[in-house]
């Protein structure tokens, strides 16, 4: 970060004009996406120190969950990760198919990937353009916001749902995707890669943005690594460590991409790392699609695995066949046999690693269920990044770090 | 020389020989047990080795075991080594009365406010943390709620009838 | 009688385009009396200016409301603020865990006459699905509300017909509600002076 000089007097340390002042960058600020609360000590504008204080919306999720079935779960999940909150509900599927030993077949691996990765974007999406909002560029912004409703509203086809999607079933989906869904996926990736080059040109090489964010926040490879960063925040640090690529979990291992990776770790190589990947995500959207669409017969209705003790049948079988009331019984009522385990997945989130630890004892509710929450552990590192920092550089780092509340409190 | 549960479990027991129990598989990833006193002595060897560099502290968290005399708190570390991805996972058993652990914020910058979650949960005193306080809930609460004894509901609350809900 | 609308009064299917219809009131040559609580409702309810209190995942919800697809500024909400000395209107979105609920009160108190509060989503209406230690069950405990949106999260069409309920509230309220006596009693149960 280049020194600028100051042309101030200097004055004595301790005396009692250079005092530092106390600044609360309080839970509610216009710049605090989320409720997170920084109290910054301050000598002029450049920050001494910095201290966070978060919990503002802790809403006990991991209390919750012993209280839930796994299947009830996935709403909690849904409420972590809000901007992405697909991606949370397929790493929690993924962690209970790896528990009760569920294989899904490829078409539904593949119809995950693609909801997925739309997450991904939508979630990239509004980082970057809320980083521009910081630096003052609000029509960024406003241009994408629409893009982000096209991706709702594919989300709303399939699931019903806008925002907390509460999507997929343990063993698939709840229905197969509708001609409609595949015909609004198709609208989106026609349109939206000229819609994200014009929105990265007005940032990539706009001289105001890069002065404002090259060089400030930025954090060596060793650093993060100790910090626990993972996701884009590492991967603009220099480190290529994405989930999908380390341990491959529903299929990602059949695809085709690149991760993108930084240098510095400055605001301005997250910006740019995550606008890579949602090019990269479009990558393997279309990859996806194409697999999917080239299932034919039998195969292409599959939306789900085979698994009547965990998947709930359909009502109209309940109403006429036996077994399948059986099953329906048996699940709601929490009789199926859950193994006594313990199991560890994660899942490439927006924001990086987000791990499921679930610990079953063989009941209906889990014994214990602890989240691996990117957000939690990389907001350690505020303080360091930002010592030194002016303060409208502080802001511009926590507006790229992507810190979203319901994921840093549980 | 390849890094799989087997080599791994060699050099652990090399090193530590019987002070590390309970070696287990469930779902490919190593698990075993340590003893309260040795989790920074293996989190450093874990951490220096040149064959095993463990050196990502993915998530620590605690687990409550009311009806295990003397050893009610478990303290979960899962760590992975990403050069040869690899992950696994120990355990630390501590007595609820005295839950004193040795703080892993020397190694791992990481550990700092995973533990901080932990003692705001369960109670778990970290002997060196740097600013062991709540962090989560807020700073009055007396009790530490995810222990199995407390209720999840707010048992002052005058707008929910427990009886509708199917508690109480 | 009022000049007619000229120009613009037929849109390209050839409807014809309605005006609103004035307050009730006594027109004469050049001059239209009516009551003051209505021309002053009138002119609060299309120029509010909310305080967006966004706390989870209402907030995005509210974003998307704010976007140009589901347009709020069409209702006069084009200056969202974010200092409770200027806003007239809370929205609290989200849900308000015990930690947040001094702040909350906070900037409740830190607005000026006349308020008012709309509480968008379920968690901030009554708790939501955390029914647990930590999570304020509705923000009525702390401060009171005038509209309550359900929903989780509740659609942008639901936050617009909450808007236009707030905006009819605002509209027909009399100029002296906030200094009446029933007024004085609900600020008393709560405990704000």
């Amino acid at each position: 970060m280049s020194e600028i000089a100051h042309n101030h007097i200097k004055l004595p340390e301790g005396s009692i004009e250079k005092q530092t002042t106390t600044l609360n960058l309080g839970p509610t600020h216009p710049a605090t996406h989320g409720v997170m609360q920084n109290i910054l000590e301050l000598d002029g504008e450049r920050i001494v120190s910095a201290e966070q204080t978060i919990g503002y919306i802790h809403r006990a999720f991991e209390k919750l969950a012993e209280r839930r079935p796994l299947y009830q779960i996935t709403t909690i999940t849904d409420r972590m990760n809000y901007c992405s909150s697909p991606i949370n509900n397929m790493g929690w599927h993924i962690t209970c198919e790896k528990l009760l030993k569920v294989k899904t077949p490829k078409r539904v691996d593949y119809l995950r990937i693609i909801i997925m990765e739309l997450a991904r974007i939508s979630d990239h999406l509004i980082c970057n353009s809320i980083v521009g909002v910081d630096s003052g560029a609000y029509t960024g912004f406003l241009y994408v916001m629409q893009y982000r409703e096209l991706i709702y509203e594919i989300y709303e086809e399939i699931c019903g749902s806008r925002l907390t999607t509460n999507i997929g079933r343990i063993g698939g989906f709840e229905r197969n995707f509708t001609n409609a869904a595949f015909t609004k996926l198709e609208k989106f990736m026609d349109e939206y890669p000229k819609v994200l080059t014009e929105f990265e040109s007005l940032f990539k090489r706009n001289r105001i943005f890069m002065e404002r964010t090259q060089g400030t926040g930025a954090i060596s490879a060793e650093r993060a690594l100790n910090y626990g960063f993972t996701g884009p925040n590492l991967r603009a640090a220099g480190v290529d460590y994405d989930v999908r690529i380390h341990t491959p979990y529903s299929s990602y291992e059949d695809f085709d991409f690149t991760v993108p990776v930084g240098s510095t770790g400055d605001n301005y190589d997250r910006f740019l790392v995550r606008n890579e990947e949602m090019r990269q995500s479009l990558r393997i959207l279309e990859q996806a699609y194409r697999k999917v669409q080239a299932f034919t017969g039998a195969e292409a209705e599959v939306y789900h695995a085979d698994v009547p003790e965990y998947y709930l049948p359909e009502k109209k079988d309940v109403y006429t066949k036996m077994e399948a009331l059986i099953w329906h019984f048996k699940i709601i009522m929490g009789e199926t046999a859950i193994p006594v385990g313990e199991v560890y997945q994660s899942v490439e989130g927006g924001n990086g690693e987000l791990g499921f630890y679930l610990i079953s004892d063989g009941g209906r509710t889990p014994y214990r269920l602890h989240f691996r929450r990117p957000c939690f552990i990389y907001y350690q590192a505020y303080s360091e990044l930002t010592k030194g920092a002016m303060l409208s550089d502080a802001i511009m780092t926590m507006s790229s770090l992507n810190l979203i509340a319901g994921e840093l409190d549980s | 020389m390849v890094l799989t549960n087997e080599t791994i479990e060699q050099r652990l027991k090399a090193k530590f020989g019987d002070l590390l129990t309970n070696f287990e598989t469930p779902y490919g990833m190593l698990t075993f047990e340590a003893p309260k006193d040795y989790n920074l002595k293996l989190l450093q060897f874990l951490y220096d080795d040149t064959e095993l560099r463990f050196q990502f502290l993915t998530t620590l968290c605690a687990v409550h075991y009311p009806d295990q005399p003397g050893r009610e708190l478990a303290i979960v570390y899962h760590l992975h080594n990403l050069q040869d991805n690899v992950r696994i996972r120990f355990k630390v058993f501590t007595d609820i009365n005295t839950p004193d652990i040795f703080t892993a914020t020397n190694l791992y910058s990481t550990a700092n406010w995973m533990e901080r979650e932990t003692y705001d949960f369960y109670g778990v005193n970290f002997v060196g943390h740097p600013n062991l306080k709540r962090i989560l809930n807020v700073d009055e609460m007396d009790y530490f709620p995810m222990r199995k004894e407390f209720p999840l509901e707010d048992g002052t609350r005058i707008d929910k009838d427990d009886a509708m809900f199917g508690r109480g | 009688m009022a000049r007619p609308v000229q120009y613009n009064v037929k849109n390209e299917t050839g409807k014809p385009v309605q005006t609103v219809a004035p307050p009730e009131g006594y027109t004469g040559e050049g001059f239209f009396t009516t009551k003051l609580s209505d021309v002053v409702g009138l002119a609060r309810k299309n120029s509010l200016w909310p305080l967006p209190f966004a706390t989870s995942c209402c907030g995005i919800e509210f974003m998307a409301t704010m976007g140009s697809h589901y347009d709020l500024a069409r209702f006069g909400a084009e200056r969202v603020g974010f200092s409770p000395r200027q806003c007239d209107l809370l929205m609290v979105m989200g849900t308000i865990a015990k930690k947040m609920g001094p702040v909350l009160r906070q900037v409740y108190l830190q607005m000026a006459e006349p308020r008012w509060v709309l509480s968008m989503g379920a968690c901030a209406s009554s708790g939501g699905i955390f029914d647990t230690y930590s999570v304020l069950q509705g923000i009525d405990q702390i401060i009171p509300v005038d509209v309550y949106i359900p929903g989780c999260p509740p659609r942008p069409e639901a936050v617009l017909d909450g808007f236009m309920k707030i905006q009819e509230l605002v509209g027909k309220e009399s100029i002296r509600r906030r200094n009446g006596e029933q007024y004085k009693q609900l600020m008393e149960s709560y405990g704000i002076q």
